[in-house]
């Protein structure tokens, strides 16, 4: 499988991306470890006359853990993720989820930022950073902004970020009390048939505070504000995970594909959730 | 026609320069126009692992790379690993613990598993099966390559015990 003929840039710093942006429009793309785009190119469902390879450009890479604050360039790899002593400990939900994403190959390639970048529903790292409340920053033409998760994807493929600007870094508070990303799978390197991405805090032996995300029930991560507020106050019993779920399943609109009909995905959305709620609970 | 792009490659200690088209894959680089067969296309979709090569020392599925990324790169292949006269502790372990049937996965399970063993010289049955997890073997004689990759761990400790 050849993909289409395109011209090829290996830049080395921000600014000559986002010219090179403004220049070709449409046309152009950022490539971070390619392993959605290159399957892509190669279907030929996606023609990229110019491809930029950001492997080069300054500043995107590295993590840092300072005080309760959490940043990963674009280009920090899952493989990178997972090998960080630091950062499982700050925020170990983020360990489990990389180790749930594809396979040791595609984890050397895979970045976080394409990850979150690239607005497929597929991809885990959306919904848990909607499950952090995680900020993506973005730089373009008029320099630098930032986007909550919460508030960045439209619709499958449709986020809030322009053709010509670059998603540079992920960052969000350290996650407090107990975690769990629990996903379903028909094999390993498949994306989700369901997936969620819960961290709860514990007080006096009872919740004080849920944040609830689901991943591929929908064409963008849905993040149920009201699936965690089932669980505040509560001592997360039965029937407060029975609520939560209902509620939950009120937010998602999962659709039939090759993964089974939409039913069985709300069966499978019920299941990991309920696993990862008890799973967070007791390690809260 | 796009223009071609001056490439240099250091392919198992060698070193490589020519024109490429950027599109061209790293897997067809190495087969075709290095004439080093043993990286496979087995799927060409980045889930069997056949075309597994190591790349600035990252375990990458070759088909699933462009030649353009690559440039400057410093790659290793099964060829690289060991030679029929003096094999890889791995491929005799493969050898003696019947790690393959038809052979078609074995070099990128080598290459892979190399990797894995650099990373982890001990691991568990539990970690080497997670971290063989992207290269399929299609015989599915998975119980093998589990334990020909736990004997080439074994025999590498004990030769680096003995070294000390």
């Amino acid at each position: 499988m050849i993909p289409a003929a395109f011209d090829y840039y290996r830049p080395k710093d921000m600014g000559d991306v986002v010219a090179l942006l403004q220049e070709h429009g449409d046309d152009a793309r950022v490539m971070a470890g390619g392993h959605s785009l290159i399957p892509m190119m190669k279907l030929r469902m996606a023609e990229i006359a110019h491809l930029i390879d950001l492997q080069d450009v300054a500043g995107l890479g590295g993590i840092s853990v300072e005080s309760g604050q959490i940043t990963l360039g674009a280009m920090v790899t899952q493989h990178e993720i997972i090998d960080s002593d630091a950062l499982r400990a700050a925020a170990p939900i983020l360990h489990e989820a990389a180790l749930q994403i594809a396979d040791p190959q595609v984890r050397y390639m895979g970045t976080v930022g394409g990850n979150v970048a690239n607005g497929d529903p597929g991809n885990d790292m959306p919904g848990l950073m909607q499950c952090l409340d995680a900020t993506f920053t973005l730089v373009g033409p008029d320099g630098k902004r930032e986007v909550a998760a919460r508030g960045f994807y439209h619709a499958a493929y449709m986020t809030d970020r322009d053709d010509s600007e670059v998603l540079t870094s992920v960052s969000f508070a350290a996650p407090k009390g107990g975690y769990a990303y629990e996903k379903q799978k028909r094999k390993i390197g498949d994306y989700a048939t369901a997936a969620a991405a819960v961290q709860i805090e514990k007080s006096g032996g009872v919740c004080a505070s849920a944040s609830i995300a689901m991943t591929n029930l929908s064409d963008t991560p849905i993040w149920s504000e009201t699936a965690g507020a089932a669980l505040v106050g509560t001592k997360v019993d039965d029937a407060a995970i029975a609520a939560a779920i209902a509620a939950m399943q009120a937010d998602i609109e999962p659709v039939e594909d090759n993964r089974g009909p939409a039913a069985f995905k709300r069966h499978a959305a019920a299941t990991v959730l309920t696993r990862a709620i008890r799973r967070a609970w007791d390690r809260a | 026609m796009p223009k071609k792009m001056h490439i240099e490659l250091t392919v198992n200690g060698q070193s490589h320069e020519f024109l490429a088209e950027p599109r061209e894959l790293l897997i067809h680089t190495l087969r075709e126009r290095l004439n080093l067969t043993g990286p496979h296309i087995g799927c060409e979709t980045s889930h069997c692992g056949a075309c597994t090569v190591i790349v600035n020392g990252k375990s990458v599925k070759s088909c699933t790379m462009f030649v353009a990324q690559a440039n400057g790169a410093d790659l290793t292949t099964i060829e690289g690993l060991g030679t029929p006269d003096v094999p890889h502790v791995l491929q005799t372990a493969f050898r003696e613990h019947h790690g393959l049937q038809c052979g078609f996965c074995t070099p990128g399970m080598i290459t892979r598993a190399s990797k894995l063993l650099e990373e982890n010289p001990n691991p568990t049955e539990e970690e080497i099966r997670f971290g063989m997890a992207g290269n399929l073997c299609r015989c599915t004689g998975y119980q093998n390559i589990v334990k020909s990759i736990l004997a080439a761990a074994s025999e590498l400790n004990a030769a680096k015990e003995a070294a000390e």
